[in-house]
């Protein structure tokens, strides 16, 4: 073998070993999340652990339940799905079938886009960060006004669960409207012309025609939300307050992954251990989230 | 032409329609203002140059943006190659079929992961199992993995772009394939992989959840320009650890705004930077 293929294999075998490096990754943390997970559901038992209604980790008879910081991750995630779907669908409809006729709807179009980019460039810390000077307080209002009088409530100061589907469903809005708009725009537009053409408004055109015709594309952009309102973190840690109640609206709640940030720094002993199962429980949440994921997208290949 | 029967509902419709647009530019113009009005005062030299300590009675954030720095410089220098690689094993080496498609799921799936999950991982692999504990360096190794299919996809889609015509001219003047790679593929494809790392210097600079776990807290600045080696060793807190820390466990809401003040302004130069980069080289790229 001359110099020269020596160093040609070479080169090959690097860029394999770059090429599996993905799938490495994601085998790696998997079996780490399912190693370090699974001891605790041995210990505390499974059902005692992922039905169980009470956290007290620290008390002298611990009590590890996790089934309310399950359901609060499963009630933020949709409530921010419920409120932020909408607006961005119809922000995407705007950027693309309202925008594309002369010059200043162009630039109206562009500004918006810029401002959607930069709204998915702000880092989380700063969307919690507003949440708990501008929200908190107007959700502390609101409270004071509900629960005026009733004695079994436990004031939360407006960290809520409310206030934490509010800030998810902002953060979630440039994901959905950016895959949303390349579906939409990705609709031929004879097909909007034949609608026309056959006394559809615009309107039903849009609704009846174009977004049916971008659904798979649609989906894929709403799951893609579901899965960064679940992961969120450090944002809604800083809004939904810090204590593990069921998920009603004016409830301090805790979510899976808000228990592992406010937590994770001083647990020890099987305290940790049952935090990381709650790592185990959010990763096999996302896991489930991308099989869903693909198979939308080769549907979407089959159709289209 | 028969006129258009009015319907009061599309016409609600519209103005719905509109009004979700413009929802988007009025919460971004909001929370720019806000966090300028209640920041902007707090940020100052002292506030850049110094690091927050009693004694000498200073405010400041110097040692956080020191680590912020680290940390990009650290991961960028790792992830940077691996990332490119993997796009040309991708793109020019790889047969389209089972393995390609692996690859290429799992860089799906790793895109996917949310930060915490990234951070509880390496807290556990490569702060407990490699014994590096709280350091920059743990950060740094979590962070490559999280931004790597930032890369690798960025620099996939700029390989896309160069014409084969300059892959099969470099190969019929005789030369081998590592030599049209290093010569024609990375140099034309050079746009793209900016993108993608300057995409990456975002997405670490917002980072949080990844880095509290692995990085730290802690905020000295490095005594000398040497020690700043010393440093990778030891833990560190980004800014946005700062500000998190601030406006929770120390409830200091002016270094909180100070810090988001210093925040926005990077985003903001990082998104006009792109922003230029991908006009610059390729017009009819659209940006993302």
């Amino acid at each position: 073998m001359k110099w020269h293929d020596i160093k040609e294999l070479i080169a090959k075998i690097i860029f394999l070993i770059c090429g599996l490096l993905a799938i490495v990754a994601v085998l790696v943390i998997t079996g780490y999340m399912i190693a370090k997970g699974i001891p605790a559901i041995s210990k505390v038992g499974f059902s005692d652990l992922i039905f169980g209604t009470v956290w007290k980790p620290t008390a002298d008879n611990p009590s590890y339940g996790i089934l309310y910081i399950i359901l609060s991750s499963i009630v933020a995630t949709f409530g921010a799905v419920l409120i932020g779907v909408p607006i961005a669908l119809l922000t995407a409809v705007f950027l693309t079938d309202y925008t594309s006729g002369n010059k200043t709807t162009r630039n109206v179009s562009k500004l918006l886009q810029s401002a959607v980019e930069l709204l998915a460039a702000i880092p989380s810390v700063i969307y919690g960060l507003i949440g708990m000077m501008v929200l908190n307080p107007i959700m502390f209002d609101l409270e004071k006004k509900i629960y005026a009088g009733n004695p079994n409530h436990q004031f939360t100061g407006g960290a809520n669960l409310l206030s934490a589907i509010i800030v998810l469903a902002v953060m979630i809005l440039p994901t959905v409207i950016n895959v949303s708009v390349s579906s939409i725009k990705a609709v031929p537009d004879h097909m909007r012309a034949a609608s026309l053409a056959l006394g559809a408004t615009k309107l039903q055109t849009i609704f009846k025609v174009v977004i049916p015709a971008a659904k798979s594309g649609i989906m894929t952009g709403v799951v893609l939300g579901i899965g960064r309102a679940l992961g969120e973190a450090m944002a809604i840690n800083m809004v939904a307050g810090g204590s593990v109640n069921p998920p009603f609206s004016f409830n301090s709640v805790r979510t899976l992954t808000t228990q592992l940030v406010s937590e994770m720094s001083y647990a020890s002993g099987l305290h940790r251990q049952v935090l990381f199962t709650v790592g185990l429980v959010l990763y096999i949440f996302i896991v489930v989230i991308n099989l869903i994921l693909m198979r939308i997208k080769k549907k979407g290949l089959e159709n289209g | 032409m028969a006129k258009r029967k009015f319907r009061p509902g599309e016409l609600l419709l519209h103005i719905l329609i509109l009004a979700c647009s413009i929802f988007s530019v009025v919460l971004l113009v909001t929370i720019i203002v806000f966090v300028f009005a209640k920041g902007l005062h707090a940020v100052n030299w002292e506030f850049l140059t110094t690091v927050t300590s009693v004694r000498k009675g200073t405010v400041g954030i110097a040692g956080n943006i020191v680590n912020t720095l680290i940390i990009i410089i650290l991961t960028l220098l790792i992830v940077t190659p691996l990332g490119i690689g993997a796009a040309i094993y991708l793109n020019e080496y790889a047969k389209p079929g089972k393995l390609v498609n692996t690859i290429e799921f799992m860089t799906e799936v790793l895109s996917g992961i949310p930060s915490i999950i990234f951070g509880l991982f390496g807290m556990m692999f490569f702060g407990q199992t490699l014994g590096l504990g709280y350091s920059l360096l743990t950060g740094s190794l979590t962070l490559i993995i999280m931004v790597f299919p930032l890369i690798t996809r960025n620099t996939q889609e700029a390989l896309k772009t160069v014409p084969d015509s300059f892959r099969q001219g470099s190969i019929a003047l005789g030369a081998g394939k590592w030599y049209m790679i290093r010569t024609i593929l990375i140099p034309s494809a050079m746009p793209g992989i900016i993108t993608g790392v300057i995409l990456a210097i975002g997405r670490i600079v917002g980072e949080s959840a990844a880095l509290i776990f692995t990085a730290g807290s802690a905020k000295y600045l490095p005594k000398s320009f040497l020690d700043i080696f010393r440093k990778i060793m030891d833990s560190g807190g980004t800014l946005t650890v700062k500000l998190y820390l601030s406006a929770t466990s120390e409830g200091d809401f002016d270094t909180a705004f100070g810090t988001a003040v210093v925040l926005i302004i990077i985003v903001l130069i990082i998104n006009i930077l792109t922003k230029v980069l991908t006009r610059k080289f390729d017009p009819s790229r659209q940006g993302r």
